[in-house]
Formats: structure tokens, sequence, C-alpha cells
């Protein structure tokens, strides 16, 4: 009897196994320059119409002492216009150091936070990268959520991102 | 009614057209007009020129220099200076939210003819009575009031100091002045003392004639409820003005002049 009962609990608690998950992952490229600093990059996801964000990471230089590395996120134009400024930075979950040169992988379940807020629609995933003393760069990926098969789309940035590709699997 | 009576009236009506148009734009420019972090400070600069954002003719006078901060309470400025053709002043932007930077001029300009002599006087209203001989003809006098702006934010935009204060030429923003980008519609409302300022027309340029030919200046004119709108070509800065001519001035026999300009700083998207 508890044998069945525990095993008939095991399957209502994985029963949850059956949300999506999306990883995203990013390029940061090398670059040849004379003075090089990490970027300062956002991701987030917008409803197609622009409205609804959802932030899912923002890497800054939370190393400066006083929080001084905020000074800049506001060169992370569209975030910042967006939802940064509504923000306050650190923020558990969503902020972290900027990371170096290299691919960088993300991966969110569709029943945890942020994504579990999600309603069913048309997305665009946004990555926003801005880099001290260079320049500046944003990419999108459109997709559905949730995903109904595997599916994955990337964009390939020219300058401040390389290649992004976003996995979602149902 | 005498000659001499008819005469003057009749000169001054005639002379209410021909007050002198402003040959010179004022400006403020501040260094940056979207701040984030904590500690955000700027530095602005005052002038008068002809170009924008040129400095080459004359610093602006920062007497009638006020800041209003996100809370509604006047905020400092620091380390002003004046050079030859341009102050400066600093603001340390404490609160997050929208400051409004303001310099409010008001004055009273008069010209008239003695023993056929034209003479030319500037001063407060107060003095005017003393100040024109009694042996004066072909008086005109014409108060100015003008209001010229530029709005600031750190973090998040407030709506707080941008309250408008019921008198003169002044600019109500419908759009926040600090959430302007490239291709997109901004709209702001004109009152003069507090009411709808309708006909009015406006002008808009853009900065940075230096590097190109056209000026790329445009005129919109405001609706029944003093509203205009503009769609940014691009991004940069821009000067807005307008002014309005009327005779509600409160000296006797003057006409009145009130005029608004802003800078407003439209970023790329």
């Amino acid at each position: 009897m508890r044998l069945l009962i525990s095993a008939a609990l095991t399957t209502l608690a994985t029963g949850s196994a059956m949300a999506s998950e999306a990883t995203i992952s990013i390029d940061i490229p090398q670059l040849n320059v004379a003075e090089y600093h990490k970027p300062y990059v956002a991701m987030w996801v917008e409803a197609a119409d622009g409205g609804k964000i959802t932030n899912l990471a923002v890497w800054y230089d939370t190393k400066h002492k006083d929080n001084e590395g905020t000074k800049w996120l506001k060169d992370v134009r569209q975030w910042w216009r967006r939802t940064g400024r509504e923000l306050t930075l650190p923020a558990d979950g969503l902020s972290s150091p900027t990371r170096a040169p290299g691919n960088h992988q993300l991966k969110f379940d569709s029943a945890a936070k942020p994504l579990n807020e999600l309603t069913p629609g048309s997305y665009q995933l946004v990555i926003e990268a801005a880099r001290e003393v260079g320049g500046r760069e944003l990419l999108r990926i459109p997709f559905e959520w949730p995903p109904k098969a595997p599916t994955t789309a990337d964009a390939k940035g020219e300058s401040e991102l390389g290649a992004v590709t976003l996995k979602l699997t149902p | 009614m005498t000659r001499r009576l008819k005469i003057a009236l009749i000169a001054a009506s005639v002379s209410l057209l021909a007050l002198p148009a402003q040959a010179h734009r004022a400006w403020l420019l501040p260094s940056a007009t979207v701040l984030s972090g904590a500690d955000a400070w700027i530095t602005v600069d005052a002038a008068i020129s002809n170009d924008l954002f040129y400095f080459e003719h004359h610093p602006m006078q920062l007497d009638n220099l006020s800041i209003e901060g996100p809370d509604g309470k006047t905020v400092a400025p620091e380390n002003q200076g004046k050079g030859r053709y341009r102050s400066t002043f600093d603001v340390k932007l404490v609160q997050p939210g929208t400051y409004r930077l303001t310099v409010m001029n008001q004055g009273v300009f008069a010209n008239y003819k003695v023993d056929g002599q034209t003479k030319r006087w500037r001063g407060k209203a107060a003095d005017l009575e003393k100040a024109i001989p009694a042996n004066a003809t072909d008086v005109n006098i014409s108060e100015n009031h003008s209001r010229v702006e530029s709005f600031v934010t750190s973090g998040k935009p407030s709506t707080d100091a941008l309250k408008p204060t019921g008198s003169g030429l002044e600019m109500i923003p419908v759009t926040h002045p600090n959430n302007l980008a490239a291709g997109e519609k901004a709209t702001f409302r004109l009152t003069l003392d507090g009411q709808p300022a309708s006909g009015v027309d406006v002008e808009v340029v853009p900065g940075g004639i230096r590097y190109r030919d056209k000026l790329n200046d445009s005129k919109v004119t405001t609706d029944a409820s003093g509203t205009f709108s503009v769609t940014w070509p691009g991004p940069g800065f821009y000067w807005m003005s307008a002014s309005v001519r009327d005779d509600k001035s409160q000296i006797k026999n003057a006409q009145r002049r009130s005029s608004y300009s802003t800078t407003v700083e439209v970023l790329p998207q």
C-alpha cells in the first residue's frame, strides 16, 4: 500500500516534467581592439507587438565598488528604455557579471521564473550588447510559445555579438 | 484729440508690427538627458547663438536659472562658470526621476524719439515710467517674457517636475521629453498663462548644421488645444521654439511677447 502511494506521488511530482525548455546560446566575439572591455548584455522577451516585457538576463560590471557599474546600463539603450530603467540592479536571478569572449549558454524552464509568466503567443527574443569604448548591437529572434515541436532559430551579429541561437523543446 | 497724440498713436500702431524679431537662439544643452546609476551628474551648457548647437555668440546669463527635481523641490546648480561663448553649470541628480532646467527672463524694451533721435531702453517694468522722458514721441513698449528649458532623467522617468506654472508661454509634454526616439512621433502642448495656445507656429531645428547643407528645420502649428506633434527624422538634439505677440501686457500701451524654447534629445532606436 505504502509503495503504491509513494509511486503515485512521484508521478504527480514529475508530472511537471512536461515543462518546455528554452536554451539560448550566445557568442561573445573575440575582438582585436586597442582597449577591450567585456560587453554589457541584456536579454529579454517581448510580445510580437512590442508589449509585455520579460527580462531574462543582464550582464554588467557588478565588480565596481558602490555599484558604479550601473552608470553604463543606459548604454544598452533599447533595453534601458523598454524595461531596464524600471528595475533595481543588482537583481537576484537576473543580473550577473559580464562574460568573456566565447560561447555562453543559458537555460530556462517554463515551470520556473521568468518563463512561467509567458502566456501562449508570438514573441521575440531580444539580445542587446553595448561595449565600453566600442559599439552597440541588437538582435531579434521571433518564436512561438509554448513550442509545439523542437525548434531552433538563430541570428548573427556583425560587430558586438556573434551567433545567437534559441533552442526550444516542448 | 491732439495732433501729437494722434501721430503717436498711429506711429505706435505701425511700429507694433516692426518689433525686432529674435535674431539669435537661446538654448541649454545637457551633457546627457538619459542617465543610469546612483551617482549621476550632468553638466549643462547655456548659450545664445545663431547655429545649433554651436557656441559662437554670447554666454547665457544664469541669474534666473532654476532646476526643479523629481520631488518638485529646487535643486542648486554647482560649479557655475561663464566663458566667452557659453555659461556652464553642473547638476547632481541625487534622486531618480525627471529634472526640469529653466532659465526664465522678463524684461521691458522701449524705444522712443526725443528731438528726432531714437532712444532705446531696457529694464524692469517698475523702472519704466521714470525712464521715458515726458517729451518722448513714438513710444513703443514691449514686455518680453521668455522661458528656455531642457529636461534630464536619471533612472525611471517621472512627471512631477513637468507641471506648468500657469504663467507665460509653456510647454506641457504629452510625450515624456526624455522618452524620445528616432522615427517616433512625440506630442507636446503649449499654454499661454495656463490657457491652450492655439494657432502658434513652432519651429523645430535639428542640431549639426555645420556638417550638412540643409538646415532641415520644420514648422508645425498648434491646434485648438495648443497641441502639436513632431515625428523625429533622426537621432540628435533638437531645438523647438515658439513665441506669441499680443497686447495683454500688464503695462499700459505695451505689447507683450511671450516666448518658449526647449532642447530635447532624441535617441536612436
